[in-house]
């Protein structure tokens, strides 16, 4: 398995265009940026959970590809309920750090928030093929396909920056360059091989575009695409899903009248 | 591969050959004050298979690419002449024209093998009820017998090249240019993508322009050679056979691998009870994955010893181990199972496992060539990269300066004492990487694949200064899959697969 090849399981979401995957994250993520109250992301949320188990992924892929969101989540919380704008009751005090009602309901605010928009971003990535994404940049959103071709090949050289960084510090070790000097010295082991890595980068990007250039890429001719990307019923049906979660968010919201408009 | 090929014999009726034609052909890059080209005639026929020869910067790839059409505008460099395929401006000529290059990492363009052959065939706006039909024959055609959806990250070296020549095969161009494309790959690779260019050239007809320095892979495939002068224009033009036997040696000088001008191998002179610097004993070698904890044992049971004044080779197919064993050897890598033990002497008074020796102990006890010479480049100019391994080892300012100064006259660096590494030519890169081991005097040479892609005359530059420190009484272990690099140096062989080390040469019982 890799970046660009990832296996994925064939299921419902699988086979769903990325371009509606995509609308259905940006959807729920702006409804969600609107307001910062608890209700509209805890209901999202619950909704959400409902479709996530559609989505193809086995527990323990879900766990591990979410584990940043799950981790990120309750720091956000935290932070913001000791941090956060204080209101209300005082309910504890630590020295000059105080909890109040209102930085408690704005900390369990932002950490539903950043399960709920963060949860099916990843999910739906996860359940993505690059190349297939790509496809429907190009093709449904027709986005330029020089950039979006340049950028799925771009992708590519990524995994190669392990394997050149593995072998920069090596090569560092075997110069005599690799331990000691205390800090300054760990800081120019990082700064010399991220600059050789730069360079070689650099140069591999060009014989690449030298190679796509070759192959007829890059000129203001149309061009025909391989793999067609289309957009079926089930793709649009997803898209309205997206709409009915942030649809009925903000709606509970306003119902428990917890709904707050960040520019009002 | 298939047993009976599925297309039918003879040329390809939608394939049309190309015609060439160069008059007082001239380019200069942007930004440099000597002419890559200049004054080039020269006129190729339909269907005419031609190699490329000269020596280093003699503007061969320059050429290749111009006709490839990717030198860019007159923002790139400044054009004089013309060069024309069938007629109309090279850069004009776009899907007439397929260039496969040298290195099999950077042209691989999507993920997926079918994808990446049908690239080409979408950009020339090729329909699409075409193309795959078209990616499929591609690929039986240069032998690469893989599903569609195979990703491209996990082929060799090899298949790489073969799918680039796909990919650019499935364009149909009636003009097949190939810049060195299997300088980087061993030998089972460079026959594969030899054999796979004859096979495609005989269905259809293309006309083939080769650059290669190893005459030896494409002299009975080309019915012609030219040789660019590096002073301009053409040197000698004619048929394979009257070009090299009339040209060989003014072509050897310049680095070509002639197949009857050998290069000369040095004379050894071997030391007597050479002393065991470094044993291995049942040792086994891994790389951490990234993100891992333990190593995942690429070979394992390795057994051989290390000595003095003694070139042990390590040889074996792809993916073997032999780079990971190499850089286990230079104390770089921590063994993933067995022993690897530096000698007293060797050690010198540290612990004898040399994956525990800090980086500057390493400096006077190991020194390792890397397969990639950009990889151990460290300032920004060569004197200064030079320059590094003495200053960790603390020595004196005189002391550092005769050394490097008499490395670089030693290994002709002379000249570049303030180029940057990076910009050097492949030659002088390779001479450079073994320049910054050699500063630090080093008791053993770890080298990985020093000679992939070098031409003849640094080939035989190299092999003489590792055969003078072999017979200083340095030891040497080189991972590699240039046979004649063996016949030339190696004492002892271990082979991937094989039980024991090999005695060869002087060290035979």
């Amino acid at each position: 398995m890799s970046l660009l090849t990832p296996t994925i399981r064939p299921s419902v979401v699988a086979r769903l265009n990325p371009v509606a995957k995509l609308a259905v994250a940006l959807i729920v993520s702006c409804a969600l940026l609107l307001s910062i109250d608890w209700v509209s992301a805890g209901v999202a949320l619950l909704l959400e959970a409902g479709l996530l188990l559609w989505c193809g992924l086995s527990a323990r892929q879900f766990w591990l590809r979410t584990a940043p969101v799950w981790i990120a989540a309750p720091m956000a919380a935290i932070t913001t309920v000791l941090y956060g704008e204080d209101s209300g009751a005082l309910l504890r005090q630590f020295g000059f750090i105080s909890v109040t009602e209102g930085s408690a309901q704005l900390g369990l605010a932002i950490g539903l928030r950043v399960l709920a928009i963060g949860l099916p971003g990843i999910v739906l990535l996860a359940t993505t093929d690059p190349t297939d994404l790509a496809d429907g940049l190009a093709q449904v959103l027709r986005l330029p396909a020089r950039f979006v071709l340049g950028g799925l090949a771009g992708l590519r050289l990524v995994g190669m920056f392990i394997e050149d960084w593995h072998s920069l510090t090596l090569a560092r070790r075997a110069r005599g360059v690799g331990d000691g000097g205390g800090p300054r010295g760990a800081a120019r082991r990082f700064f010399g091989p991220a600059f050789s890595l730069l360079v070689i980068s650099v140069r591999r990007g060009s014989k690449l575009a030298t190679a796509m250039e070759a192959r007829g890429f890059g000129s203001d001719e149309p061009r025909t695409w391989a793999r067609p990307s289309r957009v079926r019923a089930a793709d649009a049906v997803l898209v309205g899903i997206g709409f009915a979660i942030a649809g009925i968010a903000i709606g509970v919201a306003v119902w428990a009248e917890t709904w707050s408009f960040i520019l009002a | 591969m298939l047993d009976t090929p599925p297309f039918p014999a003879g040329h390809d009726a939608q394939i049309r050959a190309v015609q060439i034609q160069a008059s007082d052909w001239g380019w200069r890059h942007a930004g440099r004050h000597n002419q890559a080209v200049s004054g080039l005639d020269l006129q190729v026929e339909p269907g005419e298979r031609v190699l490329l020869l000269g020596a280093s910067g003699a503007g061969k790839s320059t050429l290749v690419h111009a006709l490839a059409g990717v030198l860019g505008d007159a923002e790139d460099g400044d054009e004089t002449g013309s060069l024309l395929i069938d007629g109309r401006r090279a850069a004009e000529a776009r899907g007439r024209v397929g260039l496969v290059l040298q290195d099999p990492d950077s042209q691989v363009v999507l993920a997926r093998v079918g994808d990446d052959i049908a690239f080409g065939c979408e950009n020339l706006a090729v329909p699409r009820a075409e193309i795959w039909p078209r990616v499929r024959q591609a690929l039986t055609e240069v032998g690469l017998n893989l599903p569609l959806d195979h990703p491209t990250s996990s082929l060799s070296g090899g298949q790489k090249q073969r799918l680039a020549l796909a990919g650019v095969l499935a364009m149909r161009p009636g003009l097949l240019l190939l810049d060195e494309p299997t300088a980087n790959l061993d030998p089972d690779g460079v026959i594969e993508v030899r054999d796979a260019v004859v096979r495609s050239l005989d269905r259809s007809g293309a006309t083939l322009v080769v650059i290669e320095h190893r005459v030896e892979v494409w002299q009975d495939v080309v019915d012609r050679v030219i040789v660019l002068d590096p002073a301009g224009g053409v040197l000698a033009d004619g048929p394979t056979r009257e070009i090299l036997s009339r040209h060989g040696q003014r072509l050897a000088q310049a680095g070509v691998w002639v197949p009857a001008l050998p290069p000369r191998f040095p004379t050894r002179s071997p030391i007597a009870a050479a002393e065991t610097l470094l044993r291995a004993e049942g040792l086994a070698v891994g790389r951490v994955p990234f993100g891992r904890r333990a190593a995942s044992i690429v070979a394992a049971g390795i057994t051989l010893n290390l000595r003095a004044g003694t070139a042990t080779v390590v040889t074996g197919p792809n993916g073997a181990g032999k780079s990971t064993l190499a850089l286990t050897l230079a104390g770089l890598l921590k063994p993933a199972g067995g022993t690897l033990h530096a000698s007293d002497t060797f050690a010198a008074g540290i612990v004898p496992e040399p994956h525990r020796w800090r980086s500057q102990q390493l400096l006077t006890r190991i020194g390792t060539v890397f397969q990639d010479p950009e990889h151990q480049f460290l300032a920004a100019t060569v004197r200064d990269d030079l320059l590094i391994g003495p200053h960790a080892l603390g020595l004196g300012q005189a002391e550092q300066t005769s050394r490097v100064d008499e490395l670089m006259h030693r290994l002709r660096l002379d000249h570049l004492a303030d180029a940057n590494p990076f910009t050097l030519s492949g030659g002088e890169k390779r001479r450079m990487s073994v320049a910054t081991v050699l500063a630090t005097r080093p008791r053993l040479l770890v080298l990985d694949e020093p000679t992939f892609g070098q031409d003849s005359r640094t080939w035989q530059e190299l092999v003489a200064l590792l055969a003078d420190l072999l017979d200083e009484g340095i030891a040497l272990v080189a991972v590699t899959h240039d046979a004649q690099f063996v016949s030339a140096l190696a004492d002892e062989e271990y082979r991937f697969g094989m039980p024991d080390p090999i005695r060869l040469g002087a060290g035979a019982p």
